[in-house]
């Protein structure tokens, strides 16, 4: 216990102490950084298998706690842990980031510009990530949730494309204002607890124990609640990260300027940050408001999925193709998690980390284009299967894991979401089933304008195939495909009694009784 | 019911999987490229690994036929695919009595398609793609009939969609064919959320979706009760489904174009296996269907119309390839007349003897194409009969069992079909004269088809007859293993009537897939109506040897029906024209698809989400500006502010709270 008490800590840090030794580089070294910044994604991704082998699938509280007072007087404390929610999140990040960094080695010979504080940002990134999938304190949370920001705002501002300023500004504006409100409740909730339990705690365990009001017998009685207020504080915080429509207009900005490791790391994780706080506080915390609300959230989702789609199929930006379709396929996640259901909470969970499987990888493929080609434009494409074959095959596995196919990590996630959601919401589900027709339409018309078709371009001749880095980046996404779709189970099998007892704590407080 | 534990059914499956893994993988890594396997080693591998899938599953054959249980099953269990939340998906497998069938049918006619594909493909580049595809394709088709769960029938199902895809884009490097994969798919998918939802109402009603299960379940009339309100919308919904994967109305559209892919490849996917997973789907859900006249009067009707409208089309068309896709439509319409009404056992009766024979007039055509240095234009074609003399005597044995000719295989099961659908409990249905109509338009569009192909006077150019020639053994062995089953299939299926002159020959197939597929409504002729089988089987085969001969005969001279008759060329044109109906899908569907996306993202998302957003923003720019003389473009004190930032929000509410 005492050994691996610490290892979240370090998991959470590790990145950092890297990123110190970075700044210490001398410049001489500058073009190591990668390799150490690599090394670092493979440290950190050791220690998060440590982790994942150390956990108790049986067990559903949080696990391998480490507390350090922090500001015990005012109830703020470091505190970490894990359970099988935040379980999978914590592995996805440690295995999306060795492959961010091998998919977007810089090539031979490319000038890096602030090389140093580039890899800095990256490894700060992760802590944060991991920081917010890992506390389990509220304040903690918040801070984490925050620290995220910086890098993230760095990345896209000064590696960023063409109106990069623009995109950060609007990135940042977007997530702040969600954040403001969230703090602000923080704040509710801290004063509450001091009233309340006797002294301040924004621990996740003591936050059970509080009561905030809500009834719900009409909709003014609800408007008027507390609890309600402080639902749509978070909920606002969180939907505007995930991105729900209509709050989504900063996604596809953000990730057409970001440097492509900045877009798969958007894409795979920090988007999950938004579903994992729906997830973890503004569902559990306050299930009679979530309740409440469900359908709004539901109709939103359906709203995401299907106008998500629409816009993903009208650009002729490749990557913003591939960032609309994001924003159809989190729709899926709020629809599985407002349907207060049990396979579809789990469905949920297991989308995040199948959207981030493939919406990495696609973010991937997006870069090496641009990179060979240095165009994202869908109609300068065409016929390049031919000449990049295994390019093609690659491509053509994101593209199935993003359509859902039986067999790929993406049916594992949508199938128990429509099931287990149809079981309460059949209306809205029909219409998200769209989703899965449109998800083919889009998905397989960029697959043709870059694959198939004749040879358009002139300049084929030094188009050259995967190099080896990218090779096994992309093994590595296309074991966890296939992997996942074939054997479920293997993967997600030690979050399953975690799962279990949150849905049953919440069906039991306020959801549909059934099957 | 009995169930034998056996590993036969997962080595069945994962013997094509294996053969994909070596041309998919394993070749082109060893020999360093995609294009360099040569076709016989690619062709070789794949036909081996599905032909041991066939002698494994004669195999499961001898072991269920050799057990005393009344319906015996071999199953396995391969491991838990989903179980969480009380979702329960093992990955299953099952060989009964009509999954095996099925699996003999998948395994036998794809090991030989697989054979004459080595040769049919052999100057093409990534034969190793192809034979990895085709291999795929086998395993997600041996799992779909395999499954023992709608999940895994599903998977099975998209999975053949997908192999599908990748086979008739093979030369993707055409925009067309391209498109035509593309257009497989997505309509298939239209076709798959019916599927998923009717999946879905199954789950809800019986909490889960094994197919043993279900079967048990509704076999218990409490159960039955309950579900009753729910069982024609479940039914409906996947029915949608096989619309979408059999080819019927209203989403037959994309079968046509599927034709360009590889001619085997149509042979096997497009006419022998994948579009009658349909069928296979309502044959093996018979319980539940049969809980709903209405979804099956539907399914009757559709499978009717679909019948004589695809029959229709294919009169007046002059690309071979695309006389045998609509008339593929035309029989699959009729398969499904057959589960409406009741005839399951007819149905898959049916599906085996089409198999056989559609999968041999593919493969001639085939063997035609390549004749002919790859033309498919008939009105090219004419008097190769000489030429081709293995071709035309298969082929012929081919069109004379489809069109009905009597003791030809399609005789049998279209008369079963045919005696079915007059014996409703209604009494004389229309449906019956719709058949008999269908079953004319197919005698004289394979007459003509025959006519134009292998009689009547040349019409190919110089060129053309250069390179003229009999296709290689490899080719033709196929076709007269095909030949020898389309003529002698039907005496499989032996109707009452004919057995009792032959030596007390009984209904093997009706015997054999009783326990699974009971037959139900044929007691009813003969109680209802007094019309007399022998009447149905003369007339309905003096009618097909009329209509065949006379399509013979009369496109000997003439190559379009408005030759014939003066005053046909309007029908003739819309007929040509396939009544027009992808242009219509074109007006009503896929143009305002492509409206309203541009709309959303061109419009909606820039102007109104983002122009308020923007608007917003540039309110608050102006307050901005007051402050601009902080911005000192450096981006580490950027960086140092955000953090101070940040702290003194974390010390500001610890204040406040002190």
């Amino acid at each position: 216990m005492e050994t691996t008490s610490c290892l979240l800590t370090w998991i959470i840090f590790s990145p950092l102490l890297f990123a110190l030794v970075a700044f210490l580089t001398p410049s001489a070294f500058e073009g190591k950084l990668r390799l150490l910044t690599f090394i670092q994604t493979l440290v950190t991704a050791v220690l998060a298998t440590i982790l994942y082998f150390n956990f108790d699938g049986t067990q559903a509280g949080p696990q391998m706690a480490h507390l350090v007072a922090w500001l015990p007087e005012w109830g703020i404390n470091y505190l970490v842990s894990v359970d099988g929610i935040s379980l999978p999140l914590v592995m996805l990040t440690a295995f999306v980031s060795p492959v961010a960094i091998l998919g977007t080695w810089p090539a031979l010979g490319v000038e890096l510009k602030k090389e140093k504080f580039f890899v800095m940002m990256l490894m700060f990134l992760q802590t944060g990530m991991y920081g917010t999938f890992l506390s389990s304190d509220l304040f903690l949370f918040y801070f984490f949730w925050e620290v995220v920001l910086i890098p993230m705002f760095f990345l896209i501002g000064v590696w960023g494309g063409k109106e990069r300023i623009y995109a950060t500004v609007k990135f940042f504006l977007y997530t702040m204002v969600g954040s403001l409100l969230m703090l602000v409740a923080i704040f509710f909730i801290l004063k509450t607890s001091a009233e309340t339990l006797g002294a301040p705690t924004a621990a996740f365990v003591d936050l059970h124990r509080l009561q905030f009001a809500f009834d719900g017998s009409s909709f003014q009685s609800a408007m008027s609640s507390p609890q309600t207020w402080l639902f749509l504080a978070f909920a606002l915080a969180f939907v505007i990260k995930v991105p729900m429509v209509p709050f989504h207009t900063w996604l596809p900005d953000a990730h057409v300027q970001a440097p492509t490791v900045g877009s798969v790391f958007l894409a795979a994780v920090l988007l999950k940050l938004g579903t994992y706080g729906l997830m973890r506080i503004a569902i559990p915390f306050f299930p009679e408001a979530a309740y409440y609300f469900r359908e709004f959230f539901i109709l939103m989702g359906v709203i995401g999925i299907i106008y998500g789609a629409f816009c993903a199929l009208g650009q002729t930006d490749f990557k913003k193709l591939v960032a609309y379709s994001s924003v159809s396929h989190m729709g899926f996640i709020m629809v599985g998690l407002f349907a207060f259901n049990k396979v579809a909470f789990a469905g949920s969970l297991y989308q995040m980390i199948n959207h981030g499987i493939s919406a990495g990888g696609l973010f991937l493929i997006v870069g090496f284009l641009y990179e060979r080609l240095h165009t994202r434009n869908l109609n300068e494409f065409g016929g390049l299967a031919k000449t990049v074959p295994l390019m093609a095959i690659a491509f053509m596995i994101m593209t199935l894991s993003s359509v859902a196919l039986p067999g790929t990590n993406g049916f594992v996630g949508e199938f128990p979401i429509l099931l287990g959601a149809f079981q309460v919401q059949p209306y809205y589900v029909l219409f998200a089933g769209t989703g899965v027709i449109l998800g083919a339409v889009y998905a397989l018309k960029a697959y043709q304008l870059v694959m198939l078709g004749p040879q358009t371009r002139t300049d084929l001749d030094h188009l050259h195939d995967l190099g080896l880095k990218e090779i096994v980046a992309m093994i590595i996404l296309a074991i966890f495909v296939f992997g996942i779709g074939f054997f479920p189970k293997t993967f997600f099998g030690k979050s399953d009694v975690t799962l279990d007892q949150y849905s049953n704590s919440i069906i039991d407080k306020v959801g549909p009784h059934g099957p | 019911m009995e169930t034998m534990h056996s590993i036969l059914p997962a080595l069945i499956l994962i013997s094509p999987l294996v053969g994909f893994i070596i041309n998919g993988v394993v070749l082109p890594l060893s020999l360093k490229g995609f294009a360099k396997t040569p076709a016989n080693t690619a062709g070789g591998f794949a036909s081996a690994f599905i032909g041991l899938s066939f002698v494994l599953a004669l195999f499961a054959f001898a072991k269920l036929s050799g057990s005393t249980a009344e319906n015996p099953s071999l199953v396995i269990n391969c491991f838990e695919w989903f179980n969480f939340g009380g979702l329960n998906i093992p990955f299953e497998l099952r060989i009964d009595k009509l999954s095996g069938l099925l699996v003999l049918i998948i395994s036998g006619i794809g090991t030989l398609i697989h054979l004459y594909s080595i040769s049919y493909m052999h100057e093409e580049e990534c034969v190793g793609r192809y034979f990895s595809y085709l291999n795929l394709f086998c395993f997600c088709m041996l799992l779909l009939v395999m499954g023992n769960n709608l999940p895994l029938l599903f998977f099975g199902w998209e999975g053949v969609g997908l192999c599908s895809y990748l086979l008739i884009g093979f030369w993707y490097t055409e925009t067309e064919k391209a498109n035509a994969g593309k257009k497989a798919f997505i309509v298939n998918r239209i076709g798959d959320l019916g599927f998923l939802i009717g999946m879905f109402l199954l789950f809800q009603q019986l909490g889960t979706l094994s197919l043993t299960e279900i079967s048990t379940l509704l076999a218990n009339p409490e159960v039955v009760a309950r579900i009753m309100p729910s069982v024609t919308l479940i039914c409906l919904a996947l029915f949608v489904g096989a619309t979408g994967k059999s080819a019927q109305m209203p989403l037959y559209v994309w079968l046509p174009d599927a034709m360009s892919g590889p001619t085997p490849v149509s042979a096997l996917i497009h006419a022998a296996t994948m579009v009658t997973a349909g069928v296979y789907m309502i044959a093996r859900l018979n319980p539940l269907f049969e809980l709903s006249p209405v979804a099956l009067s539907v399914v009757a009707h559709v499978g009717a119309i679909t019948a004589l409208f695809a029959g229709s089309i294919a009169v007046a068309q002059t690309d071979i390839k695309k006389v045998l896709a609509y008339s593929t439509v035309s029989q699959l319409g009729f398969m499904f007349l057959a589960c409406g009404v009741g005839a399951y056992q007819t149905a898959v009766f049916h599906l085996m003897t089409h198999a056989f024979f559609k999968a041999l007039l593919f493969l001639g055509s085939g063997s035609v194409i390549h004749a002919c240095s790859g033309e498919q234009d008939m009105t090219k074609m004419g008097a190769l009969k000489k030429h081709l003399p293995h071709t035309h005597l298969t082929m012929l044995i081919g069109s004379l069992a489809i069109s009905g000719i009597p003791f030809f295989s399609g005789f049998f099961s279209k008369d079963e079909i045919l005696y079915s659908s007059i014996a409703l409990p209604g009494g004389v249905s229309y449906l019956f004269v719709i058949g008999v109509l269908t079953a004319i338009l197919t005698a004289f569009y394979t007459g003509r088809m025959m006519s134009l192909t292998f009689y009547g006077q040349k019409r190919y150019s110089h060129e053309v007859e250069h390179h003229l020639h009999e296709s290689p053994a490899l080719m033709t062995f196929p076709l007269y293993v095909l030949a020898i089953l389309a003529a002698l299939g039907g005496f499989l299926g032996v109707p009452h009537l004919l057995g009792d002159y032959l030596g007390h020959m009984p209904h093997y197939l009706s015997h054999w897939l009783n326990p699974v597929v009971p037959s139900k409504h044929l007691p009813l002729v003969g109680i209802k109506i007094g019309l007399h089988e022998g009447v149905v089987m003369a007339g309905s085969s003096i009618l097909a040897i009329i209509s065949y001969f006379s399509g013979v005969a009369l496109f000997k001279k003439h190559m379009f029906v408005k030759d014939i008759i003066s005053g046909f060329k309007p029908v003739e044109k819309i007929l040509a024209n396939k009544y027009y109906v992808d242009e219509l899908y074109a007006i009503i569907v896929v143009n305002p698809v492509k409206s309203i996306s541009n709309f959303c993202a061109n419009f909606i998302d820039k102007f109104i989400i983002d122009g308020a957003v923007n608007g917003l923003g540039s309110q608050v720019k102006r307050i901005g500006n007051g402050l601009r003389s902080i911005q000192t473009g450096d981006i580490q004190s950027y960086a140092l502010m955000m953090l101070m930032g940040l702290l003194l929000v974390i010390f500001f509410i610890f204040k406040v709270l002190v």
